[in-house]
């Protein structure tokens, strides 16, 4: 089971019934569930996004889009039925926040899945897990069982006059699948291949119907929303990022774990405050910020804040939230070349520029990695992940170049260096494992 | 009673199914629960396990085995009763991932995507699984083994060889 931690700097909202058994119905209810839900139903749609709107909140699976915009797209009249999908297929590698939320708090999502539907004018609600979790799958299963147990789910709820039903749908191993157009496929039984935009999934989606599909701790984070106030969650956050998030720190801190943070809060200090700083009193070398998709930021970078914004004027992303830690023993050639060997495993063979340019990076940076590097491969890698970026359906190809071209520009001469004979870090893959079975 | 006669499924799973396909606006979405259930059951997604899945669902083997052939999760041959999947990407990796792999390999004495000769365990090397803040992490089956060491990899396959194990499915 995942260990639940604290830091003095947080701020609960999401998190505050972590560790309070909130699992179960009457305790979730104990501390305020089902409350929002009910307010949502007495004010109407309207005040439902307005509120979200004011909220700030923009989407918490990495892409950083204002939540109460994207419900507004969805049309008020449609032929097709609409739906709420919630995106739990937490695949990036570093993000771990969405499995706490299912273990602490799976009413939260359900409730905030019941917000997003009426906002939307929508009667079914999916909730989306990654296969591998399926002990949360059940957490999940049994929370909307007992809502229905109560009530809460099915025919009128809470004597609105308005059905709303929520399923739960297991994935089977699969990264691309979080992409939110292959959510859908394999969601009505397909490959997870992603759809061209447009249409989006607003206006054309799952079954081909108005969609909105959030991420979960999006959804998770309406009710508090709801029951806060819009502007007083914004002002939680930094300018146009409103609220708080759930930050994953992990690789070499002292504490790593999942931590409630403000956005804008500083990263250096998430890192050496919050995360109690690197791991055996070792000097930082580099940090992933927001998920292995993000671009690697160096140990004279880090100062800067922890919101869409700031992130991206340095040159980054904040992702999913998954901060990861690099302390100076690590190999920035191996870290690459580890990165690109899963965007090559994951990567769904559908866009051309993605299939091949993964691969071919991967076998590059593998053989440079094995000693047989020559000069013009660091540029070489770097042109391979230049003519990925924009060129596919989905961002997956994005997520695949974004990074690399971050590392081989970063840290050309560790590149350099280790091609012409002097290897920095200690090595840990041996390149029958890279090359051999697991990928 | 299920919808097909002489199911190759045990009736509770039978049963689950025929109320599965009910449940969405297309039958069609209940394909991935369905191939991952009855591999549950079964061990694997054998040819029966397609026919009758095809059948369920009103599609050709063909649509089956396209998706099948997709998700990592599913397996056209069997594994052991326990199934050590343990994660080696970055988060893992910076906490020691490849060495609880090595530990694991040489323990078991198999390698990726093989089966002891007893037919209890079976190995492999798999992408993040959401464990990154409680990493070096393994899932056996789908139980997740967290903060793992070499020692305490060979606690939990002393556990599950004793039958002690938690099997959650």
């Amino acid at each position: 089971m995942p260990t639940l931690v604290s830091h003095p700097d947080e701020v609960r909202v999401l998190s505050r019934r972590f560790g309070q058994g909130a699992a179960n119905i009457d305790k979730y209810i104990e501390l305020d569930g089902y409350k929002a839900v009910q307010q949502a139903i007495a004010q109407g749609p309207e005040w439902i996004i307005n509120t979200m709107k004011a909220s700030g909140l923009r989407g918490r699976g990495g892409a950083g889009f204002p939540t109460g915009m994207k419900w507004s797209f969805v049309p008020k009249q449609s032929e097709k039925p609409k739906y709420v999908l919630v995106n739990g297929d937490e695949s990036e590698p570093g993000t771990c926040k969405d499995h706490v939320i299912f273990l602490e708090d799976p009413h939260a999502v359900i409730e905030g899945t019941m917000i997003a539907g009426l906002a939307i004018g929508s009667k079914l609600g999916f909730i989306y897990l990654r296969g591998e979790y399926r002990y949360l799958l059940k957490i999940v299963e049994k929370a909307v069982a007992d809502a229905y147990a109560k009530g809460f789910l099915g025919k009128n709820i809470f004597g609105s006059g308005v059905d709303f039903d929520v399923i739960t749908q297991t994935g089977a191993g699969a990264y691309e699948v979080g992409e939110e157009s292959a959510l859908m496929e394999s969601l009505e039984g397909k490959r997870g291949v992603p759809r061209i935009k447009p249409p989006f999934p607003a206006v054309v989606g799952l079954y081909g119907g108005p969609t909105v599909i959030n991420n979960a701790e999006t959804i998770a984070s309406a009710p508090h929303i709801l029951l806060m106030g819009g502007e007083a969650f914004a002002k939680l956050g930094s300018e146009r990022n409103g609220g708080t998030r759930l930050f994953g720190i992990s690789g070499h801190v002292e504490r790593p774990g999942v931590y409630e943070l403000p956005m804008g809060y500083n990263l250096k200090k998430a890192i050496y405050d919050v995360g109690g700083g690197i791991k055996d009193g070792r000097k930082l070398k580099a940090v992933v910020p927001g998920g292995a998709s993000c671009p690697v930021l160096t140990a004279d970078e880090i100062d800067v804040g922890l919101d869409f914004d700031q992130m991206g004027k340095a040159g980054t992303m904040l992702g999913s939230g998954g901060i990861v830690v690099l302390d100076e023993t690590v190999s920035i050639v191996e870290f690459a070349l580890r990165t690109i060997a899963f965007y090559q495993h994951e990567s769904c063979g559908w866009c051309i520029p993605c299939r091949e340019g993964t691969d071919w990076i991967k076998k590059t940076l593998t053989r440079v990695y094995n000693g047989g590097g020559n000069k013009k491969d660091v540029a070489n890698v770097q042109y391979l992940a230049e003519n990925m970026l924009g060129r596919t359906f989905c961002p997956l190809g994005d997520a695949a170049a974004m990074p690399t071209i971050a590392f081989v520009k970063k840290f050309r001469q560790e590149f350099e260096d280790y091609i012409a004979g002097q290897k920095a870090g200690t090595p840990i893959i041996t390149l029958d494992q890279l090359v051999g079975a697991g990928h | 009673m299920s919808e097909i006669a002489n199911t190759i499924f045990s009736p509770e799973l039978a049963a689950r199914f025929d109320k599965l396909i009910t449940i969405y606006p297309m039958k069609r979405s209940a394909l991935v629960p369905m191939l991952l259930y009855a591999q549950d059951e079964v061990g694997y997604v054998s040819d029966a396990v397609v026919t009758e899945i095809a059948e369920r669902l009103d599609l050709l083997e063909l649509d089956v085995r396209n998706v099948l052939s997709y998700y990592s999760m599913l397996r056209t041959r069997p594994a052991g009763k326990y199934n050590v999947q343990v994660c080696t990407n970055i988060s893992c990796m910076l906490r020691g991932g490849y060495e609880i792999l090595n530990h694991c390999k040489a323990k078991l004495g198999i390698g990726h995507k093989e089966v002891t000769r007893d037919g209890m365990f079976s190995l492999e090397e798999v992408e993040c699984i959401g464990a990154c803040c409680w990493a070096p992490a393994m899932q056996v089956n789908y139980d997740f083994h967290e903060n793992l060491t070499p020692q305490k990899c060979d606690a939990i396959f002393q556990m599950y060889s004793e039958g002690k194990g938690r099997d959650e499915k």
